[in-house]
Parts: C-alpha cells; sequence; structure tokens
C-alpha cells in the first residue's frame, strides 16, 4: 500500500497463464496468420506500396458472395419484406414472395424478426425444413421435433460436441475426424479439450474412406481415450470427395459396429460436380439399411446457408437433424440451446426460402431455377478448370474436385525449400503460401491447417473467383511454382 | 447409446428453467384457444422475456430500411425510400466482401461497425477514447458473455473458478455459468434500499467462497436485471476499487444503458469511471462491458447483435481472443447492420431525422409511462410491493404470501412464486416471470414484468392481474 492507501502493486487477473489453456490450441487455419499477412497486404496496397500485383485474391474461404456470386433475388426479396413489411404494398416486389414473408412474420413472435424465437428455431421453419428432408429423401419420415435451427451449421457441430465430451484420461471423449479436414473440427476439440482421433482419407483413391483406416484409428484411440463419435463430411472439405452410397453404408455399419455417434456434415449437398458421383445422405441410407440400423444408430446431419448455390455465409443460418437420440440426452441439448436463446431471425428465414424455394406454378420460379442452375453451372466449370489446370503444372497433382468448393492439390517441393521452412519454424506448406502471397497477391490456404499425411503438402484453394480471375490465379500459380521449384532445386 | 450418463456433466449441471415450462404451457393454451376452447381470456399476454417486439412494440423504421436496402440493392435506386437511408445501405454495403449481406466479414466485425461502436463509446463517455481493435462484435451479449468466459476460465480444476454474481440476476447467465462449469458466487442485492449493490456484501461473498473455488470475475449488470438499479458514480468507482484491490476481472453488462428513465438517473459506464479514477486504475484494472441491440429502443432481440469492449487486456492474450472468435467464423450481418445504426443513428438535417427521433422519443415516453403505471397499480394491490425502477424494461415486484400460500407451493414441489405464475397463466393468460429463476433472499417471492410493450396491451394486462391477483389472495386468507 502506498501512503495515500492505494494498491499500486497488482497483477493483471488475465494473462496467458491464467487464460483457459485449451484456447491457446485454437487453431483456424482458414483465417489464421497467412489471411493476417494478406490483410497486411491489402492495406500497403491501398497506402501505395509498390508490389508485383494490384490486388489480392483471396481464395482462401469458402464464402462464394466475397467472391462476385450474385444472391437468389426471390431470397433477398423475401427477407426484404420480413425486414420492412412496409414493402408489402410495394408492387415492385411479386406476390409470390410477399405470400412467403407473410407466412413467415405470422410465424414469428409478435410478427417481427426483431423478436426471439423458439430456442430450438421458429416452429413453422422447422416443419419446412422436415418436409424438405423428407422430399430430398425420398419420403423417409422426418419429426420436426429432430429438427434444431442454429446459427450456421458450426454452431450445430460445436453444440453437439459440447454435448457429447465427458470423462477424464483415458475415458475422455475421443471424437474421429478425417485428415484432412475443415478445421472448425480440431479447434473445437480442442477448445473442449476432448481427445482428436484421426483417420486419414486415401489420397491415392480420390480421397475415398476406408473402414479398415477407421478401425486403425479406432483401436489405437482406445489405448488412451475413449473414442465416442464419428465425423465424416460430405461432400469433403478441403477435398471435394463425395462418396459412394457403398463407402456410407460401411460408415454406417462401422458406427453401429462399435458404438459410435455419427456427425454427418452435409453442408455442400447442393455441391455434386462430377457426372459420375451423387449426393446420398446418411439419414437416406441409414433408413434404406433397415431397422436392424435405423433403429439404433444415433446420427446427427448437418446443413447450412452458407454454401450450395444460395452461399448466404452472412446471415448464419443453418439446422440439425437429431436421429435416435436418447430422449433425455435430447432434452438436455434443447436445454443447452436455450442458453443462447435462438439463431438470428433473417437467417431462419432464408433457411425456410431455402427448404421451400418458389414452386413450378409460382412467378417467381423460372428465374428462381435459372439462378440456381447458373450458380450450379458456374461452380462445376470451375472445379473442372481447377482440376484441370492443377494437373497439368509439373509438381502438382490434384483430385478430381468432385463436389463441395474446393481444390486440395498436392505439391512436391525440393527439399531445400523444406529445409528452409523448417530453419524458419514454418510447416513447408505455410513457408510455400506465404511466398505465393508475396509474390503474386494469391492467398490460399496451406494444407497443414487441415492435416495429411506426414511428408506430403498441399494447399487448398477455393473454385470461387470469377472464372476470368480463376484463369489469372491458376496462371500465376504455375508460374510461381516453376519459379519456386527452380529457385530451390 | 448416450445417455445422461455418458454427455457432458456441465451440460446436465445447467439449471432447467422454470419459464420455459411456463412457456411451454402458453403455447399450449395458445393452442386450444386457436382450436376454440372456451376461457376467460381471448389471448396470452407474454409479458416473461426482454423482448418488446413480442408483444407488438414497432421496430425502429430507419434500421429496418435500411436492412432491406441493403438486402435489395435495387431499392437503393429507387425513390421509394429516403435518401438518407439508401445512402447508409450503400456505405455499408461498400465495406462489405462482394459488396452482399451474404459475405462473411472479419471474424472481430466488419471493421466500420467496429469503428461506428468505438466512436458511439467515445461520445458516449465523453471523450474517454474507445479503439476499434478492443471491440469484438458478436451475435447478442450471450454469446459475448460466453467467449468472455471461455477465455477467462480454464476450467481443469479443481480449484474451479468463481464468478460473483449479483442476486437476483437473470436465468441465462446462470445457465451459462453452469454450461462452463464455473461456480457461481452470489452476492445479495439489497432490496430494502433499492437493490444497490453494498461492497460489504461483495467482501462477504469473495470471502465465503475462497474455501471452495477460486474466484476470479467480477460480473455487474448495470442497469440491474431483473431490478433495474441504476449505480451511482461513487458505487461503481468503489467497485472498481473492489475489483482492483482483489484482483478480479470486471465483466460489465450493461446493455440496458439506454433505457435510463428515473428522473435522477444517469447512466455513467464503467469504462468512463475507471478512465476517471486515474491511471493507477485505469491503466491496469482488467474489464470487459457488454452491449447489444436486443434492448433499449431498438428492441431488435432476434437479430443476434452485440459487442463487447476490452480493457486493458495483454497485447500476448488479444491474439487468442481473436483466433478464438475466430471459429465462430463471424456474427450475422443484419445483426451489425442494426448496431451500426444504434451506434451511429440519424443526425439533425438527415432525411429520416425527424421521423426516427419521434419514433424513439414514442418508445421511451411509452416506456416511462408504462414503468409508472405498473408501478402505481402493482403497488396498490394487497400482498404486493413495487419499487420504481430507474432503468430497464422490466418492474420486479414483491409478493407477500400468506403462510398458507408457502405450504400449498412445498407440497406441490415448486417456489410459491412459481405456483402464483402458474395460476396467474391458466386464470388470466398472462406469462410473467417468476423470481425463482433470478435467485432472491429466502422466503421472499417476486415477478419480473417486461413494461416495453404497448400501452393498451399493459393496461389490459393489469386488469387482468389485478383481478386475479385479488381472487388468489382472497383464496388463502
Amino acid at each position: 500500500m502506498t501512503e495515500n492507501g492505494v494498491v499500486c502493486q497488482r497483477g493483471k487477473v488475465l494473462t496467458t497463464d491464467t487464460m483457459n489453456p485449451n484456447v491457446k490450441k485454437v487453431e483456424y487455419a482458414v483465417r489464421g496468420p497467412i489471411v493476417q499477412r494478406a490483410v497486411q497486404i491489402e492495406n500497403e496496397l491501398k497506402e501505395g506500396v509498390k508490389k508485383p500485383f494490384s490486388e489480392v485474391i483471396r481464395a482462401n474461404i469458402g464464402d462464394a458472395h466475397a467472391m462476385g456470386q450474385r444472391p437468389i433475388t426471390f431470397f433477398r426479396q423475401v427477407v426484404a419484406l420480413c425486414s420492412y413489411s412496409k414493402l408489402l404494398e410495394d408492387d415492385k416486389f411479386p406476390e409470390d414472395a410477399k405470400n412467403r414473408a407473410r407466412r413467415i412474420l405470422q410465424a414469428c413472435n409478435g410478427g417481427s424478426i426483431g423478436a426471439y424465437s423458439a430456442s430450438q428455431g421458429i416452429e413453422c421453419v422447422r416443419q419446412d425444413v422436415a418436409r424438405y428432408i423428407e422430399r430430398r429423401d425420398g419420403g423417409i419420415t422426418c419429426n420436426p421435433d429432430n429438427i434444431y435451427l442454429c446459427t450456421g451449421a458450426s454452431d450445430g457441430i460445436v453444440a453437439i460436441l459440447k454435448l457429447l465430451v465427458s470423462g477424464e484420461g483415458r475415458t475422455r471423449t475421443g471424437v474421429m475426424i478425417p485428415i484432412p479436414q475443415y478445421p472448425l473440427y480440431s479447434a473445437a476439440l480442442a477448445d473442449l479439450g476432448a481427445v482428436q482421433v484421426s483417420y486419414y482419407l486415401d489420397e491415392d483413391r480420390c480421397w475415398a474412406l476406408d473402414v479398415s483406416e477407421l478401425r486403425r484409428a479406432l483401436v489405437a484411440a482406445r489405448q488412451h481415450c475413449s473414442p465416442r463419435a464419428l465425423c465424416v463430411i460430405n461432400p469433403g472439405n478441403p477435398t471435394g470427395q463425395v462418396q459412394s452410397r457403398q463407402c456410407i453404408e460401411d460408415v454406417i455399419r462401422f458406427a453401429a459396429e462399435e458404438h459410435l455417434f455419427l456427425m454427418a456434415d452435409e453442408v455442400y449437398q447442393d455441391n455434386v460436380y462430377a457426372e459420375d458421383c451423387q449426393f446420398h445422405s446418411f439419414k437416406k441410407v441409414l433408413y434404406e439399411m433397415g431397422p436392424e440400423y435405423s433403429d439404433i444408430v444415433e446420427l446427427v446431419s448437418f446443413h447450412s446457408t452458407s454454401k450450395c448455390y444460395m452461399g448466404e455465409c452472412g446471415f448464419r443460418g443453418g439446422y440439425m437433424e437429431v436421429i435416435n437420440m436418447d430422449p433425455e440426452v435430447k432434452a438436455q441439448l434443447t436445454k443447452m440451446v436455450s442458453v443462447r436463446l435462438c439463431p438470428p431471425v433473417p437467417g431462419q428465414a432464408l433457411l425456410d426460402l431455402v427448404v421451400n424455394p418458389p414452386q413450378r406454378d409460382e412467378p417467381s420460379y423460372s428465374t428462381f431455377i435459372e439462378e440456381r442452375a447458373a450458380n450450379l453451372r458456374d461452380l462445376a466449370t470451375k472445379a473442372k478448370l481447377a482440376q484441370e489446370a492443377f494437373n497439368r503444372i509439373p509438381g502438382i497433382t490434384c483430385n478430381p474436385v468432385q463436389g463441395a468448393m474446393y481444390c486440395f492439390p498436392r505439391i512436391s517441393l525440393p527439399e531445400r525449400a523444406v529445409a528452409e521452412a523448417r530453419e524458419m519454424g514454418q510447416a513447408p506448406d505455410m513457408f510455400y503460401c506465404m511466398k505465393l502471397l508475396e509474390d503474386t497477391g494469391i492467398c490460399l490456404v496451406p494444407g497443414s491447417g487441415f492435416g495429411q499425411m506426414d511428408g506430403t503438402y498441399h494447399f487448398r484453394m477455393t473454385i470461387l473467383p470469377p472464372t476470368d480471375k480463376l484463369k489469372i490465379v491458376l496462371d500465376k500459380v504455375k508460374e510461381f511454382h516453376q519459379s519456386f521449384t527452380q529457385h530451390y532445386s | 447409446m448416450f445417455g445422461l450418463g455418458t454427455i457432458n456433466p456441465n451440460v446436465r449441471a445447467i439449471g432447467g428453467s422454470q419459464e420455459h415450462d411456463l412457456h411451454r404451457r402458453a403455447a399450449q393454451i395458445r393452442a386450444e384457444l386457436q382450436q376454440g376452447v372456451s376461457k376467460p381470456f381471448s389471448d396470452i399476454i407474454d409479458v416473461s422475456s426482454g423482448d418488446s417486439h413480442l408483444t407488438g412494440m414497432m421496430p425502429v423504421t430507419f434500421v429496418r430500411q435500411v436492412i432491406a436496402a441493403c438486402l435489395c440493392p435495387a431499392l437503393i435506386h429507387s425513390d421509394d425510400l429516403p435518401v438518407d437511408v439508401r445512402r447508409r445501405a450503400q456505405d455499408l454495403l461498400a465495406q462489405l466482401d462482394g459488396e452482399s449481406m451474404g459475405s462473411y466479414t472479419d471474424s472481430c466485425g466488419a471493421p466500420n461497425v467496429q469503428c461506428s461502436v468505438a466512436e458511439f463509446i467515445t461520445r458516449r463517455d465523453g471523450g474517454v477514447p474507445a479503439s476499434p481493435q478492443n471491440i469484438f462484435i458478436c451475435g447478442g451479449s450471450q454469446r459475448a458473455l460466453a467467449l468472455l468466459l471461455e477465455i477467462l476460465i480454464p476450467n481443469d480444476g479443481p480449484p474451479y473458478t468463481g464468478v460473483l454474481t449479483p442476486v437476483p440476476t437473470y436465468k441465462t447467465f446462470t445457465m451459462l455459468l453452469e454450461e462452463t462449469g464455473t461456480v457461481m458466487v452470489p452476492y445479495q442485492l439489497c432490496e430494502e434500499q433499492g437493490w444497490v449493490l453494498q461492497i460489504d456484501e461483495l467482501r462477504r461473498a469473495l470471502r465465503d467462497s475462497r474455501g471452495h473455488c477460486s474466484p476470479k470475475v467480477l460480473y455487474v449488470i448495470n442497469p440491474g436485471n431483473p431490478t433495474g438499479h441504476v449505480q451511482t458514480m461513487k458505487s461503481i468507482a468503489e467497485v472498481i476499487q473492489f475489483a482492483a484491490e482483489e484482483e478480479l476481472f470486471l465483466l460489465a453488462d450493461e446493455v440496458y444503458q439506454d433505457t435510463v428513465h428515473g428522473d435522477n438517473s444517469e447512466f455513467i459506464s464503467y469504462k468512463r469511471v475507471l478512465f476517471e479514477m486515474g491511471g493507477e486504475f485505469s491503466e491496469t484494472v482488467q474489464m470487459a462491458s457488454v452491449h447489444s441491440a436486443s434492448k433499449g429502443y431498438m428492441g431488435e432481440c432476434g437479430l443476434r447483435a452485440g459487442y463487447v469492449e476490452l480493457v486493458n487486456i495483454d497485447h500476448t492474450v488479444m491474439p487468442f481472443a481473436e483466433w478464438l472468435i475466430g471459429t465462430k467464423i463471424c456474427a450475422p450481418v443484419p445483426g451489425q447492420v442494426a448496431l451500426d445504426i444504434m451506434a451511429r443513428p440519424p443526425q439533425p438535417g438527415d432525411a429520416s431525422y425527424v421521423q426516427y427521433t419521434q419514433e424513439v422519443q414514442a418508445i421511451q415516453e411509452t416506456l416511462v409511462h408504462n414503468v409508472r403505471r405498473a408501478q402505481e397499480v402493482l403497488n396498490s394491490l394487497p400482498g404486493m410491493s413495487c419499487q420504481l425502477p430507474e432503468a430497464g424494461i422490466f418492474v420486479f415486484p414483491r409478493l407477500q404470501f400468506h403462510p398458507q400460500v408457502a405450504e400449498h407451493a412445498k407440497k406441490a414441489g415448486v417456489d410459491a412464486d412459481l405456483l402464483y405464475s402458474r395460476r396467474l397463466l391458466e386464470d388470466s393468460g398472462v406469462c410473467v416471470s417468476p423470481g425463482c429463476e433470478y435467485g432472491q433472499r429466502d422466503g421472499t417471492h417476486h415477478l419480473r414484468l417486461c413494461v416495453l410493450i404497448p400501452t393498451n396491451t399493459l393496461d389490459e394486462m393489469l386488469t387482468r392481474l389485478t383481478r386475479f391477483h385479488l381472487r388468489f389472495m382472497a383464496e388463502f386468507f
């Protein structure tokens, strides 16, 4: 104490020593250091610093609108009508959009999107989601009570993971995730203090999921934790593979045998480009395998408004369907979601339109169909373009981009480059991507951010930039790769 | 199969909300009314939640016009909307990637919104500077609080971290503590003195907690929820000093800052007081302050928009906070637009200024009128006393029950105020929030009612409540 009685020597409460240690382990490569550097470079360009390029091209994040994809007109009209209801008198808005808006507003508390909804989501939206799932899955019943609307699929995924994590030491929950994976999973597991159990997708067979590899990972994990859940991303992120129906059956069988809780991340379900591929929902396959499986396998599947053809990331809309969850556990889930009050209502409204789009006899139908087809066609074209371009570059190979929104090419790096990277304490593909960014302004995410087999290197690039820009990006990557390889040989 | 025994024990530990049961029952009654079942009332009046739109308060036009124009940029080029709406939408869109609300923003929020909020805070605090880098935009204040607890609470106990929490406090905060495995260290607010925060009680709570947890955080709600109490500058300074002495992280929930209606009250932010206490404190006390677009005159609960301002957080810790919020990707963009308007409303001379000001004034007048009317009516009822709050959108009357009511409630296995609330719902269609949800001194009973509702709805609600109350009291007398 000083003379005037004031305490002057006191430690800070929140330091890197006293903070939650789990948070220190959280990494999310999609927005990691390379993006921070990209932002710096953008600022430098704005300040007039001279660079060998005039703009940063952000091919790091699955954000279609950021790269110029146009929103679906009908969806925006309806949500605008819901936001400012005076527009219901404006004859510039089509009647079917107005009907949808009135229906949504009627279902909102107080008739306003500004009121809290029920924590599980607006009831009529959940009912519409259930009907959408039934249509998608050839009539297999969906109970709206099993639908939870969430703040993007990520929110739902984290909620389920949080619900499932328990135990300590050898009984601590292990969660099986694919490698390579969308790094939300590893970040969430680190944050929750759950054990990550990695299973490797087979790059040589187009990122196929092998049950034998699942089994290997599971057996090894049982030595040090209690594996309880299995996550599958289909179509895959970053890998873009679309699992075959047989594969999905095998996974379900495996989950049943090993008593694993299945989490199916299906946010890219409309993003399927390869002609010989088709999206099969886990739920549909599960039910078609008969009651021996459909009565017992616990499954949660996730969908979102952020991807597919609408790309409305900013709305943070999504849902999860829980199947065969113990009723007492489900009650806990319902209680848990109430702590965040409710998902954003504009996102719920948007989701309602995604699952309940214009019908054939409605005025907005033809425009809607055109816009949807154009977006998906554009993505399919760019998927093919990117994949073929990468495969033509010596030292780069790229598996077919069967679906989703990304290429995940494998790059071979000269030994000297690998050595220099290690000296700098950087993962070799981070080293590569940083140099690419500095030289060309192209921002990609290194494969190390997603996980990969030891000794292999990749990067993830989105297929989202407009076609002409994408072509430039591909050319620049080619040039860069050649000069990088030469320099370090 | 996953059973209760294998799920996260912290999730199991989250206390169930009685209010949710009331809401479920209210939904059932609504359905019954729709089916034509005869009841002594024709509709449910739900004043249980801090949601003004729920009962029919209207949104602020400017907010909704801007959001609509951002959603449908074609509106920007039409004359149907005022010119300042169109310009604001244009400016906001220009700052979004791809000029679309459908893009993700930066994880901590769209930079222009962070700037607006920082400028708002600086103006509010009489020039005490706020930096956009210390503003994190979140999907509501509840998510902001969850984020802060996630960073602060190590959770690898025992000893488990303790958070000093006022009693009464609102239920979802206590549920959040339970979810994070944090120990709630209650400090009683003093009802007899208008729900003031007493430093001696803080000291007592802290002292008593030291045996069974590691107290680290001091959570204050100012203006209070459910109490509506507004702390004086002296009180805030005392709390800050206490936090400094005891090395506690100050978590200031200030979401009702725009709802001060008491004649002799003024909201002063914790940050401002901290700053005015001089370098000794202003450079060392660590603090986070939370605000939201859900309360106040905008009442945009459904948009999910809030922010936290971090004060004196180490530069070594900030990157982790940024990475953590990065995993949520970003806050919903429509909500960020609402926040921008809250921070930077129309100014004199703007096309929408007059209408905007009129609407806000009307909402404020409704609140002032309703608070006074509700307090007057409720305070005049036998067995009910109601203080006039200084801020917030609730009244929090105290019920004095005949001992028979308590016995009856005990037999039914519920708190007396929950029993009362259930009966009130069944008999009159009025849904309130029972005091047991908030914590209260043993043997005391309260109700929380939202009064930021259309005035005629308030009158109807008070009529029904009065009728019910007199009958209920007579029954047990």
